[in-house]
């Protein structure tokens, strides 16, 4: 059933009354966005959960297996995991969501911008993505991350620089797809500035796409702040961070392997839940 | 003028991929793009917030340890300047210069550490590529049943996964519990070697499986369906002919441009693993560098991964026009 499409918005709000149905029936959204907010929900109220503090030593109980004063046992140094845990997960999910936001705006321009224009300015923001990914992601986030000072102003500094481009990717292409069909061609007609065809007609269109790549992008950001808070150059301590328990662990795998075990989990489980919102997103925009 | 308009015309759906125009186009691409990179390398030593030389020093170093650090690395000239020596460097020497800490060339610092690592992400790609051919045909013969629906789950689970833990937790089921594998560094001999590399290359091969079964799956499944297999069935060929003489043969060319497409992430991870792993490679080179605050040598590191990752990209590309079928004949 395919429809007439003069702008695709209208769709949306003539399907207005339905959308709760369409998300109820859309059970990869419902799995992932209950297990995001569980997280959340014990990542804010940790300190009323909790009788510890993420930092509080004792010595006298360190390396303890999981028991039922230590739900997930203790550290090198008697720290509760499971307060730990959380209370990191309250650092890398608010440096994700931070981190993801100014990259985000930029590709999307960058990408709309040059899928519109075409010309030499999409030659040119081309050439400079084409740049960006000749450098191996990895190898750019560490020097970055490392030449602008360890900590969260660097974990910043390097999405800015690196995180645009699979946004502008994504949105150039929808963007240059778009520029063939009629309603653009009819603002055209109409005399609309460029800028405002983009931001007004363009926009919307390309959002919905953008936002499922977001969700997938935001578990890469989780992992690569992880990974540099594992080598030493992300996160610093005391501040807790999945990636620093996991390196601090790691002395310990023989004889307590959950130390380094349990942090892991925590980023492969907000992993799911985001790729199950980004696919049922997905779903639920295709489904209209 | 004619013939080259009616390629275009007839290979549009394929990007003209039937002309020697494109492979010129393609060629030049490459070369701009290796320019484009070559400056971004210069200009990374540049986004330091504040005085490069203060960093490697130390904040409490003397003016003339300053002036003379200055010096090394060339920041008392101009900019314009700075770039003709870094070019200069380049192309006399073919690397960024010397390092500050041993005065080795950048060059032979890698090229030491070289081997290893390409051994490694060798090994990776192999691994990589066959268990993601297994998995992927698995599931497209078995479309909508069990094993598919594990396999399409797969790549939920493990997009949340940092390499370096899996490479963490195969180390404590493999190395530490069943003794199977070295818990780290490279023993000496071909088959020490491969011995030792091989856990590590399973764990950088593990972050590339769920992208290639996705995609092969869905390759795979186009040619699974299409009109020439339901014939060779209709024809009594047997099954396993089909399916490895056709299908994979489809399927395999655009699994090779998207490994390609991939490569790049693959040589990141690896440079973590490494780590891991306590492997000497040109990643621990990039970080005992980092920790010195060599910059040559950083920038000499970024220069050589990302110039192999553009040629091998377009050796990719180049390798699957000339084995694309419908190129045959064109050019």
């Amino acid at each position: 059933m395919k429809q007439m499409r003069i702008d695709p918005r209208l769709n949306r709000y003539g399907n207005r009354t339905s959308i709760f149905g369409r998300i109820w029936s859309t059970p990869t959204l419902l799995v992932g966005t209950f297990m995001f907010a569980v997280l959340v929900l014990l990542a804010v109220f940790i300190p009323f959960i909790s009788p510890y503090q993420p930092s509080e030593q004792n010595l006298s109980a360190f390396l303890q297996p999981p028991s039922a004063k230590h739900w997930m046992g203790t550290d090198q140094l008697g720290r509760d995991l499971f307060t730990r845990l959380i209370y990191a997960a309250r650092t890398d999910l608010k440096i994700m969501v931070l981190a993801e936001i100014i990259p985000f705006c930029t590709g999307l321009f960058l990408g709309m911008v040059a899928g519109y224009y075409g010309k030499w300015l999409d030659t040119v923001i081309t050439l400079l993505t084409d740049t960006f990914i000749a450098f191996p992601f990895y190898l750019i986030v560490i020097i970055v991350a490392f030449a602008s000072g360890a900590g969260e102003r660097g974990i910043y500094i390097t999405f800015i620089l690196v995180g645009w481009i699979v946004f502008a990717r994504v949105t150039r292409g929808l963007t240059a797809s778009f520029r063939q069909q009629e309603w653009v061609a009819s603002a055209q007609t109409l005399g609309l500035p460029g800028i405002r065809i983009i931001l007004r007609h363009i926009l919307p269109n390309v959002l919905p796409q953008a936002i499922v790549v977001l969700m997938t992008d935001m578990v890469g950001l989780l992992v690569a702040i992880v990974t540099l808070g594992y080598l030493g150059i992300g996160i610093t301590p005391p501040t807790p961070d999945w990636g620093t328990m996991i390196s601090d662990g790691q002395s310990f795998i023989t004889t307590a392997w959950w130390l380094s075990a349990v942090p892991g989990f925590a980023v492969v489980y907000t992993g799911i839940a985001l790729s199950l919102v980004g696919d049922g997103l997905a779903d639920l925009w295709r489904k209209k | 003028m004619m013939k080259l308009s009616k390629t275009f015309s007839a290979s549009a759906g394929i990007k003209s991929r039937g002309s020697s125009l494109w492979l010129v186009i393609v060629l030049v691409r490459a070369l701009v793009v290796i320019l484009c990179v070559t400056t971004a390398v210069f200009f990374l030593i540049r986004i330091v917030p504040g005085d490069p030389a203060k960093m490697i020093l130390g904040e409490y170093s003397t003016p003339e340890a300053l002036e003379s650090m200055h010096h090394a690395l060339g920041l008392d000239l101009s900019l314009g300047e700075q770039f003709l020596r870094f070019l200069k460097i380049l192309f006399t020497q073919g690397d960024t210069g010397n390092s500050i800490i041993s005065g080795t060339s950048t060059r032979e610092l890698i090229a030491d550490r070289a081997p290893v690592t390409l051994l490694l992400i060798g090994l990776a790609s192999v691994f990589a590529i066959i268990i993601a051919l297994l998995l992927a045909t698995l599931a497209a013969t078995n479309k909508d049943k069990l094993p598919d629906h594990l396999i399409r789950i797969f790549p939920t689970i493990t997009l949340g996964m940092p390499v370096f833990w899996v490479g963490l937790l195969l180390i404590l089921l493999f190395s530490v519990r069943l003794g199977w594998f070295p818990v780290g560094g490279v023993k000496e001999g071909w088959v020490g070697t491969v011995h030792s590399l091989a856990l590590p290359a399973i764990t950088v091969a593990f972050s590339q499986i769920p992208t290639l079964v996705r995609s092969l799956r869905a390759q795979m499944l186009d040619v699974l369906e299409s009109d020439f297999v339901v014939t060779l069935k209709a024809a009594r060929i047997p099954r396993a002919i089909i399916l490895f003489k056709h299908v994979m043969r489809n399927a395999a060319l655009p699994t090779l441009m998207l490994f390609g497409v991939n490569l790049s992430y693959l040589i990141g991870g690896t440079l973590v693993v490494e780590q891991v792993f306590g492997i000497k490679g040109i990643g621990s080179l990039l970080f005992s560098s980092i920790a010195k605050r060599d910059f040559p040598v950083i920038q000499g590191i970024a220069l050589y991964c990302a110039i192999s990752v553009v040629i091998i990209s377009l050796l990719v590309e180049i390798i699957s026009w000339w084995l694309d079928p419908r190129t045959k004949g064109k050019s």
